[in-house]
């Protein structure tokens, strides 16, 4: 089903989210890529805080594509980079930080997938390289954070968006896995994929 | 010769390719989503040609990752601007940059240091072929790093032979499910050596969709390759669906008799090129 959701979500709601849906978010996004991972992670061993909460908005994969005008940024371009990359500390991350909607492409693994269920979280799929759409529902960009250390593509851009999406729900809370279930599809079809080739 | 019209020339080229996709892709997506069942993967592809359709209205990337720039130069001989086109080239990429914008790409490998001009040793990289005469053809391809992280060599044995290769390329994209953004161009280069293989792959992704090669054989193996990748079901962006590819391009060279390469080249939707044609009287094009 179609869900209009204004941010922040709360876990009951999250948890209502099944694969297949596709959801438009109004509210507050943070991006956040291999190196903004590392460094917030890194913030939460050493007991520092970070200054926003990301609890609070959904986790958006993007590198976005700034330019700055005046004393303010415009995002020209903000699509999802591949989310695989942050498998490796997204478990964590999750748990860690309580965000409750991630957005990327191409999905993630089993370790993220026993933190949806946890947690009640869900993973979405946004449109890969669709960063001139995704740009069109940003109104503003709030904050950008550790520009000079991390540079434009991975520094934690903080966006308000409206109507961003279309989000669709490839991984949820309560076990649904849609690149899991099309794996199968797939492997069945690979099966006669060889055979015609073997003929 | 004018080198400053010329890299007006290159920029305008630059933004030509990261904000308008080319008309034989934009047709394939089209197409892709007239014949898809799946309501999710139709649902993909529309949000994919809206994303191109606000690219091009107005003027701005249509996709985030503004790639890599590579440079195809096939340059006369007898060309005036063969001393100064490596230069401007990439003074070029530097004004584009800041003017599109380009999203700065150019990290240092050890310290990932980024320069922010998309400049850097051996960036941006331009192959060179030599010809005779004095005009000079240029063809950009920008390429995300997505699609990129999804090519492969294989150095197969060549027992292995046709079917081997088909095997491989059809295993090769499945396994790539929705990382590289698919709908894909594949380019498929067979032979020369590890390096040509890559070389040819990249090569045959810059021909035009609907194109085919000139050789029978190699033409009935592409169509035969992307006929069989699409009956894999990854779909549009790996949601499931019937297009996997768009299309499947495929180049070879001779080969040494023990060594049996293929390099698999995979491009995203946003296949995104630009050519400039440098005439014997200095005039210059941009398409």
């Amino acid at each position: 089903m179609e869900r209009e959701i204004t941010l922040p979500a709360a876990e009951e709601m999250v948890r209502q989210f099944r694969v297949g849906d596709i959801l438009y978010l109004t509210g507050k996004l943070f991006t956040a890529r291999d190196e903004a991972h590392h460094l917030m992670l890194d913030r939460k061993t050493k007991g520092e805080e970070i200054p926003f909460d990301p609890a609070q908005m959904a986790l958006f994969h993007c590198g976005p594509v700034v330019k700055k005008e005046g004393t303010g940024w415009r995002v020209i371009a903000a699509g999802p980079t591949t989310s695989i990359r942050m498998e490796l500390f997204e478990d964590r991350f999750l748990a860690d930080f309580g965000t409750k909607i991630v957005i990327g492409k191409g999905g993630m693994g089993d370790k993220t997938q026993a933190v949806l269920e946890k947690t009640g979280a869900v993973y979405t799929h946004y449109t890969g390289g669709a960063g001139a759409l995704a740009a069109k529902a940003i109104e503003r960009i709030e904050e950008v954070l550790w520009l000079d250390e991390l540079g434009m593509p991975e520094a934690v851009w903080i966006f308000q968006v409206n109507r961003f999406g279309p989000l669709l729900v490839t991984m949820d809370s309560a076990g649904g896995n849609l690149y899991s279930e099309l794996a199968k599809t797939i492997d069945r079809n690979k099966e006669k994929i060889h055979a015609r080739i073997q003929e | 010769m004018q080198n400053e019209k010329l890299k007006s020339a290159l920029v305008t080229a630059l933004k030509k390719a990261a904000t308008i996709l080319p008309t034989d892709v934009v047709n394939a997506l089209k197409s892709a989503e007239a014949t898809e069942s799946s309501k999710l993967a139709k649902e993909q592809l529309r949000a994919i040609l809206r994303n191109i359709e606000i690219a091009r209205e107005g003027s701005i990337p249509m996709c985030q990752d503004t790639g890599i720039q590579t440079f195809f130069v096939e340059a006369g001989v007898e060309s005036p601007y063969l001393a100064s086109l490596k230069s401007v080239i990439a003074e070029a990429v530097a004004e584009a940059t800041v003017a599109i914008p380009l999203r700065p790409n150019t990290v240092h490998p050890f310290t990932g240091e980024n320069p922010g001009d998309n400049l850097g040793r051996f960036m941006p990289y331009i192959n060179w072929d030599l010809v005779d005469g004095d005009e000079v053809s240029i063809t950009l391809l920008p390429k995300g790093g997505g699609s990129e992280n999804m090519c492969a060599l294989k150095m197969l044995p060549p027992g292995v032979g046709m079917k081997g290769i088909k095997e491989f390329v059809v295993d090769h994209v499945i396994s790539c499910q929705g990382k590289p953004c698919p709908p894909t161009i594949i380019g498929v280069g067979i032979g020369g050596g590890a390096d040509i293989s890559m070389k040819l792959g990249k090569r045959a992704i810059l021909r035009e969709i609907g194109s085919r090669h000139p050789e029978a054989a190699v033409a009935a193996l592409e169509e035969e390759l992307l006929e069989l990748i699409n009956m894999s079901g990854v779909g549009p962006m790996g949601v499931g669906g019937r297009a996997t590819s768009l299309a499947v391009h495929v180049e070879y060279a001779y080969r040494h008799p023990a060594s049996l390469p293929l390099g698999i080249l995979v491009q995203c939707w946003a296949d995104r090129r630009a050519r400039i044609h440098i005439a014997a009287d200095d005039s210059i094009e941009v398409n």
